[in-house]
């Protein structure tokens, strides 16, 4: 099995929330109580409950309205800052598959709060959660136990449009890349989000903070969080 | 549709109006990103914009039920630009066909308008016909009186500015969509249209749809790959239904439901449409085999030639009698019957003006509730507002098995029967609806047996043998769709070859009059043949590459995949655009390579047939006088909206619909009580009235609460704030809802005043979960459109205030 990655053409993507809910399902995470708080975004946020975030950005520009949607999901880092972390914490909770590079939580493995926050404090996509009751920390498995069967993951299988794409590494960066190429020409604003080193690759049109408040980091960004992660603590 | 979703690819031009297709139809938007991803244009128009918009590349706004507006200019730009399709329309539509001298139009009225009947005498909207009965033509398209001129006259009333005007939108959009849309007039480019609800529920929704299928005539674009007129359907399976004909006016495959006036056979036959001219086929010359078909297949040996084949067991409508939905619920309310079946589905939310149905059901003396969990219908003597002690109404709660826990085929809206499979157990009690249906009427019959009843003949003489061990068996039903040779025939009219007695009868072309054949369904007789289940296959040949699958599942009629497709080639049986040939004429083997042609006959040449084989002139309608309301689409404006005077003329509302007064039904025009616009619709997360998707937590976390969308204009008018609740009022009822705040919608300008427009989903309702909110068909009007009585639920007026005098909270960003 080789290096996978994701690709998500923003693009082609109508908010239809089949990637959300195929997560729940698959995961057989619960529904969470919710309420109508003036958006279609819902639930608000990721959670120990919610891998898979359909996020509404809606504002106006040159008096038309403008509307982007961000399926926001664990990168999967090639180096995550998170486990480097939690290593260092000695938390048990993170490990890296080999053959796919999967970044996977083990929600058994019981962490403190203060742990917790430490190691979602290192993710600078804002990505881990973790639940009071249980203590343990979840989020999106790359569906390891899908694609170990030669599935796709749920997220992937759902999407109607071709906005969620899968793959062997090499395939999606190639596939990724011919399509920055492609929108580019409509707009020429048009970028691959962190794609050198997150097997979670987003294209967006825009600046990305237009689309969410963590959808990308300047790579002096990650490589200062980087730093700052790897210098032992305490 | 007359094409199917794939084809969808194949378009290179997409106009999305009347309907929200990302929203309502998200998995077919796989088919218009497949032909974005060939460079096709996609154009949204919709009072909002919404998630379909995102996607688009040209967006207009339009005022809620300024469609006919919007299009007739559409109509006059393709005209006033001879951006029409010459030879399609000389040839294959009624472009050229003279219309009676005494046809006229004029402010808002066509001729023969009676109104103290508030109806039409349609005789002067005639075609000409000459002495031999075919119609007249002027095939130079000059002549004053031919429909291409008529059309030209009529439409030259719809300027930009004009529209502008009336819809709201810029001359500047309009143009561009115009001139975007009107570019697949030629040969080599397809232009198809995908629309729903917002077309239909209007009180001018059928000529909505009109308008553009004289706009995809004009173009080209009827019959060809791409190309269509594209009703995107709701339920799953609504088009298995009008096909099997759970609507009060029609049999099964679209015959007209008898009435009172033809008692007999030939009575009924004498209304089988006919034509002089021997160049049109006129298929439906062949009526009388379907119904005597039909009559066999529902009373068996029963049915004899001589006693009509039990035509006289049919029940029959008045004369003009109307007993679709807002009648049916008017006349519940009256009293006029007291039993009633709400059969998967959920009226008391989803009827227009919901509160006079709730009212109306607690008339009634029972209801049976056939659904896949409890409903506001079935739980409706416990609403609030309702004191169980008072209502005497007896309800049967009856659960039946959800889609996945039966068999059966399901009808998409390309027509295609696609047969599911059993995959789980339906729960506890539960069963297939077509069992409880099988069950149930075998103890009507039991009990008309033993007791006589007034009228036993329909129910005794009911063939009702679709059992298999004592169980429901769906295979036998479905044969019996098809149909069956009841007799051996030892030489066919049709081919001369043999058939048994027993076969199933291979397709609708051999299906007799004299009894010989039944077929509970002519459309869908070739669904199960002595070949097999044809709605079971799942082949991905694609031979065209146009993506018909013709071996995958089977639509009809006789699994032609695109209708009209005899319009895609020359007189010669060329295609017009080679680069998606969808038929052509092989002349060395004398038969038609490609989609299943629209009957064999060779191509039209100078001597040959038409290609529109249902109608009876043979062409495409450019002048339509068939229907209620007019031969040519105008613009009137809905029964409640915001400004006095329609610009276009002095008829203010289509002047044939039928006004429902008193009681629970009033209504409010330029009322300043309820001065805003306001539309409803549907999100992809829920379902209908939320009957299945409000029980499924994953999607009630989606969208949880009744909300209302408002422009920023309106939330600084009113000093809402998003996320803060408000009260929606109409003159039928008040609904509270979550306010989002949106520049999504804009308020319009319309005769040069302000007009704002506020939308709200339908949900939602009382019964659960708690808190979601309440129907929005609490507020929408008894009024509809008068060929189809479908509802106006897309334009009706209301108010929107805050539901608390205290400043909101500031809730945050949509």
């Amino acid at each position: 099995m080789a290096d996978k990655s994701f690709f998500i053409d923003t693009t082609k993507c109508t908010a239809c929330r089949g990637c959300q809910i195929a997560c729940k399902q698959w995961n057989m995470n619960p529904a969470t109580k919710t309420l109508q708080r003036g958006s279609h975004q819902n639930p608000e946020d990721l959670s120990y409950a919610t891998f898979k975030l359909v996020r509404f950005s809606e504002f106006e520009e040159n008096g038309k309205p403008v509307w982007y949607f961000f399926a926001d999901q664990c990168r999967h880092c090639t180096t995550p800052p998170c486990k480097i972390v939690a290593d260092s914490l000695n938390v048990k909770a993170i490990m890296q598959d080999e053959a796919t590079g999967a970044v996977l939580y083990d929600p058994k493995v019981k962490v403190k709060e203060k742990d917790y926050k430490e190691i979602r404090g290192a993710c600078p996509w804002d990505i881990p959660r973790w639940d009071e009751k249980t203590q343990g920390m979840a989020k999106c498995t790359m569906c390891i136990d899908r694609i170990k069967e030669g599935l796709l993951p749920a997220c992937v299988k759902t999407c109607p449009t071709g906005a969620m794409n899968f793959g062997d590494r090499e395939k999606i960066l190639s596939m990724a890349t011919q399509r920055l190429e492609q929108v580019k020409k409509h707009y020429p604003k048009a970028q691959l989000l962190n794609h050198d080193f997150l097997r979670t690759i987003f294209l967006v049109v825009d600046d990305p903070k237009k689309y969410h408040k963590f959808a990308s980091v300047t790579p002096e960004t990650i490589l200062a969080s980087l730093n700052e992660v790897l210098t032992p603590v305490g | 549709m007359t094409n199917h979703y794939i084809d969808f690819r194949n378009a290179d031009v997409i106009l999305n109006m009347g309907g929200n297709v990302a929203e309502n139809h998200p998995v077919s938007f796989k088919w218009i990103q497949e032909a974005k991803n060939r460079g096709a244009i996609f154009i949204h128009v919709d009072p909002r914009f919404t998630r379909t918009s995102t996607k688009a590349d040209i967006f207009a706004r339009l005022r809620s039920g300024t469609d006919i507006a919007f299009l007739g200019g559409m109509i006059k730009y393709i005209l006033d630009n001879n951006l029409y399709d010459e030879f399609y329309v000389k040839n294959y539509t009624n472009a050229s066909f003279m219309v009676n001298p005494k046809y006229s139009f004029d402010d808002g009225l066509f001729s023969g308008y009676d109104p103290s009947k508030r109806s039409y005498d349609a005789s002067t909207w005639a075609l000409e016909k000459d002495e031999n009965g075919i119609p007249k033509r002027d095939m130079t398209l000059q002549d004053e009186r031919c429909v291409f001129q008529l059309l030209k006259k009529h439409y030259s009333r719809y300027t930009l500015e004009k529209v502008t005007a009336i819809t709201g939108t810029p001359q500047s959009d309009l143009e561009k969509v115009y001139a975007a849309y009107a570019a697949t007039h030629a040969p080599d480019k397809a232009g198809t249209v995908l629309y729903a609800m917002g077309w239909t529920q209007h009180t001018v929704g059928v000529q909505n749809i009109r308008a553009m299928s004289i706009i995809q005539s004009l173009l080209g674009n009827m019959g060809i790959a791409g190309g269509g007129v594209n009703a995107l359907r709701g339920e799953s399976n609504v088009q298995g239904s009008t096909d099997a004909a759970l609507l009060f006016h029609i049999l099964p495959g679209y015959l007209p439901a008898p009435r009172e006036q033809w008692q007999t056979l030939e009575d009924y036959h004498k209304t089988t449409p006919a034509t002089k001219d021997p160049r049109s086929v006129n298929w439906w010359k062949n009526r009388p085999k379907y119904l005597a078909s039909l009559l066999k297949a529902f009373y068996g040996d029963k049915a004899t030639k001589e006693n009509d084949f039990g035509y006289s067991w049919l029940p029959k409508l008045d004369k003009t009698q109307d007993a679709s939905w807002l009648n049916l619920f008017d006349e519940m309310y009256k009293g006029t019957f007291t039993g009633f079946f709400a059969w998967g589905m959920n009226p008391a939310c989803s009827s227009a003006n919901a509160g006079k149905v709730r009212q109306a059901l607690a008339k009634l003396d029972w209801m049976v509730n056939v659904n896949v969990f409890d409903s506001e219908t079935g739980s409706f003597w416990k609403g609030p507002d309702t004191d169980p002690k008072k209502i005497k109404t007896e309800v049967f709660q009856l659960p039946c098995a959800a889609f996945m826990e039966k068999e059966g085929s399901i009808s998409n809206s390309g027509r295609w029967m696609q047969w599911r499979s059993k995959c789980a157990h339906p729960p506890g009690d539960a069963m297939p609806d077509g069992e409880i249906m099988y069950d149930l009427f075998k103890k009507v019959q039991a009990l008309y047996k033993k007791e006589k009843g007034s009228l036993p003949d329909p129910i005794l003489n009911l063939k009702w043998d679709y059992e298999t061990d004592g169980k429901f068996d769906v295979h036998k039903v479905a044969k019996e769709i098809n149909g069956y040779f009841l007799e051996d025939i030892p030489e066919h009219p049709v081919d001369k070859k043999e058939y048994k007695k027993g076969t199933l009868v291979p397709s609708f072309v051999y299906l007799l009059d004299d009894g010989r054949t039944s077929s509970g369904n002519w459309i869908y007789c070739a669904s199960y043949t002595e070949a097999g289940n044809m709605a079971v296959r799942r082949k991905k040949d694609d031979p065209t590459g146009l993506g018909l699958y013709p071996q995958w599942s089977w639509s009809w009629p006789v699994n032609r995949r695109i209708i009209y497709n005899r319009a895609s080639v020359d007189l010669e049986g060329k295609p017009r655009n080679p680069n998606r040939a969808l038929l052509k004429w092989d002349a060395e083997n004398k038969k038609w390579v490609g989609d299943i042609p629209d009957g064999p006959a060779p191509p039209m040449g100078t001597e040959g047939v038409y290609p529109f084989i249902m109608k009876p002139d043979g062409v495409a309608s450019i002048f339509g006088p068939g229907l209620k309301d007019g031969p040519f689409p105008e613009h009137y404006e809905p029964l409640e909206c915001p400004i006095e005077k329609n610009l276009m003329s002095n008829q203010r509302i289509n002047p044939v619909i039928k006004i429902f007064e008193g009681g629970p039904d009033t209504f409010a025009t330029c009322d300043p009580r309820y001065p805003f616009v306001c539309t409803t619709y549907r999100v992809t997360e829920h379902w209908q009235t939320g009957v299945l998707t409000r029980w499924l937590p994953w999607l009630l976390e989606t969208e949880p609460q009744m909300f209302c969308e408002i422009s920023q204009e309106l939330a600084k008018l009113r000093g809402i704030e998003n996320g803060e609740k408000v009260f929606v009022e109409s003159p039928r009822g008040k609904v509270w809802a979550i306010a989002i705040v949106t520049p999504r919608l804009k308020p319009f300008v319309i005769a040069g005043q302000t007009v704002h427009l506020v939308g709200i989903p339908w949900h939602f309702g009382w019964l659960h979960s708690k808190d979601v909110g309440v129907n929005a068909n609490r507020l929408t009007p008894t009024v509809g459109d008068p060929n189809t009585m479908i509802p106006e639920s897309k334009a009706f007026m209301v108010n929107v205030t805050k539901a608390s005098q205290e400043p909101a909270k500031k809730a945050g960003k949509a």
